[in-house]
């Protein structure tokens, strides 16, 4: 009876636990073993050759650091100006004003669209059609003709282009768990502060920054991982990788595996070396989180 | 009372320009996708002459004829089928695994349910490289089933999580109460836990459904015959190598976009509800 009763148990949580050992976990063994091997993953034999993808990575592979390097471009962005305006529409809504609602579903639309919708929306408005390209006529409307720019074929402007684009459809991740936050601070705090002849700017710097500073860092870590596999935006937005000038590290694995001669143990090691700099970058955050309090 | 005045009026000034941020910060989101969907109504030769956000005429045939581009209807269709097909199953097997994780006991539940945590904070970028090998080992590439039980593998970790942290809530009394009526387990999970958990319930199924419905990269990977991609990848056959169709592309994009755009629109409270409590447990 006792037997049958565990047993009994461990059917509930048999087909959660056997689709993700099979679709999750048996897939991220193989990522590490795979990562040894030269293999163009159709042939039967694999060649070992021990820790040479990662070599190569490393030392060679310099379209993977210039990979590495527009993506962190575009988390630099994201996590400095789009966390910082977030920050500020937080504040802004975070007091007795009307429409507060309104304003956050309205936020949070650009976020549940996907990358790739959001790639080709922006595609068609910021194109290089003579006279079609909305951004220019604005900045032409307001007295800057000379700012008129081919923003999305010029390499200088490419890669800002897609960090500005990212934000656009990123902010309202920040603001919802900033606000979020906000509003978990008593408002006594703030009362008695006042009572005793704190101004606005000091209410700010004394009592919310400090208070705020673990869902800075939950914030800033989201940011990074987000903004470091962004990559459907820029097919959508850009097209591809336009010459190493807009390539991410997804866009550099995909490829890896994809390209006429496909190097699937080499994926895999980009892969790895990937995650693990991500992982370490959450981790940093996290312990600069805690000693922050 | 002169001061009162003056603090009274300084607020309504201060309030207004918050309101003109944050309104300009509103159009700004919108902008865009207005756009998208007047200038799917427009044709081709007017689309970037007539810039006004109100078109003379109105080519709704667009649709119609975006939807019969190469199979775009079709996988329409598949989006639809991979969306229900995989929220459908996530919310039975996280929510079996959720109760087994918050009221039964067995050997290894902990181990198992950190394994599940685990997977929602260690990021593996290159998780498609495998899986493309493992469905291919399984026969399942370039099948639906093989991309609805990835789908399903990935909303796991979050949706075992929410429905978990809602059963712990649920008093041992209701439950207790139910077995002396002669409720099995199951009966217990399908009778008492799933019905009190409507509030999470909505929350998972709206989530799941926004990731599925979102989902690029497997899909890429993973469909190589047109019949059966779903939207996302789908929207390619519009860009056209030489000449891009743009009013067509836009209704595509909007077909795209919209049926999203309205859940989230109707389900927006329990959205916002399943980020915040997301955000809090990282």
């Amino acid at each position: 009876m006792k037997i049958k009763d565990t047993l009994e148990n461990y059917v509930f949580v048999l087909p959660a636990v056997a689709i993700f050992s099979i679709f999750y976990i048996i897939p991220f063994i193989w990522v590490f073993r795979l990562g040894l091997f030269d293999w163009d993953g159709i042939s039967f034999t694999k060649t070992f050759v021990g820790l040479q993808n990662f070599k190569e990575i490393f030392l060679q592979d310099r379209n993977w650091w210039q990979a590495m390097w527009n993506a962190s471009y575009i988390t630099l962005i994201a996590l400095t100006l789009q966390n910082i305006f977030a920050f500020m529409l937080a504040l802004a809504c975070d007091r007795e004003i009307r429409m507060k609602n309104f304003y956050r579903v309205i936020f949070f639309i650009p976020p549940v669209l996907s990358e790739i919708v959001v790639g080709m929306v922006w595609r068609f408005i910021i194109n290089d059609i003579e006279g079609a390209n909305i951004i220019n006529r604005l900045l032409a409307g307001a007295g800057f003709p000379n700012l008129m720019h081919h923003w999305l074929s010029d390499p200088k402007t490419v890669l800002t282009t897609v960090a500005a684009v990212h934000c656009w459809k990123g902010f309202g991740w920040g603001f919802l768990i900033f606000l979020a936050g906000l509003q978990t601070i008593p408002h006594q705090l703030y009362e008695s502060a006042q009572v005793d002849g704190a101004n606005a700017w000091q209410l700010l710097k004394k009592i919310t920054i400090p208070l705020m500073i673990p869902v800075m860092v939950l914030v800033a870590i989201l940011t990074v991982l987000g903004s470091m596999q962004a990559f459907a935006l820029i097919l959508g937005l850009v097209g591809g990788e336009f010459a190493g000038h807009t390539s991410v590290p997804v866009l550099r694995i995909l490829s890896s595996m994809r390209g006429s001669s496909p190097r699937f143990g080499y994926a895999c090691a980009q892969g790895i070396s990937f995650g693990m700099i991500l992982v370490i970058i959450s981790f940093i955050q996290y312990r600069f989180s805690n000693k922050g309090q | 009372m002169k001061y009162a005045l003056y603090y009274k009026s300084k607020k309504v000034f201060i309030n207004t320009l918050i309101h003109i941020f944050l309104i300009s910060v509103a159009i700004t989101c919108l902008y865009p996708l207005l756009w998208m969907i007047v200038s799917s109504l427009k044709t081709q030769d007017i689309i970037f002459k007539d810039i006004s956000l109100i078109p003379q005429q109105l080519h709704f045939e667009n649709y119609a004829n975006a939807l019969r581009e190469e199979g775009f209807g079709r996988s329409f269709v598949n989006s639809i089928f991979y969306t229900s097909v995989s929220v459908f199953s996530v919310v039975i097997i996280a929510s079996l695994a959720g109760f087994a994780f918050s009221r039964l006991r067995f050997l290894g539940r902990t181990v198992l349910f950190y394994m599940f945590m685990a997977a929602m904070m260690i990021p593996i970028p290159a998780s498609f490289v495998p899986l493309y090998f493992l469905l291919n080992k399984l026969h399942l590439r370039d099948t639906p089933a093989g991309y609805i039980l990835c789908m399903i593998s990935v909303g796991l970790s979050v949706s075992i999580f929410l429905f978990k942290t809602f059963f712990d809530k649920i008093p041992r009394e209701l439950e207790d109460v139910a077995r002396i009526d002669g409720c099995s387990k199951m009966g217990i999970w399908w009778h008492v836990a799933l019905p009190l958990a409507k509030p999470v319930l909505a929350v998972v199924i709206v989530l799941n459904a926004l990731n599925v419905w979102n989902e690029y990269i497997l899909a890429l990977i993973i469909f190589d015959s047109r019949k059966f991609m779903p939207l996302q990848v789908a929207l390619q056959i519009f860009q056209g190598e030489f000449v891009t169709n743009y009013p067509l592309l836009m209704a595509g994009l909007t077909i795209a976009a919209l049926p999203i755009i309205i859940v989230y629109l109707l389900m927006q409270k329990y959205i916002i509800k399943g980020i915040t409590s997301g955000a809090v447990f990282g």
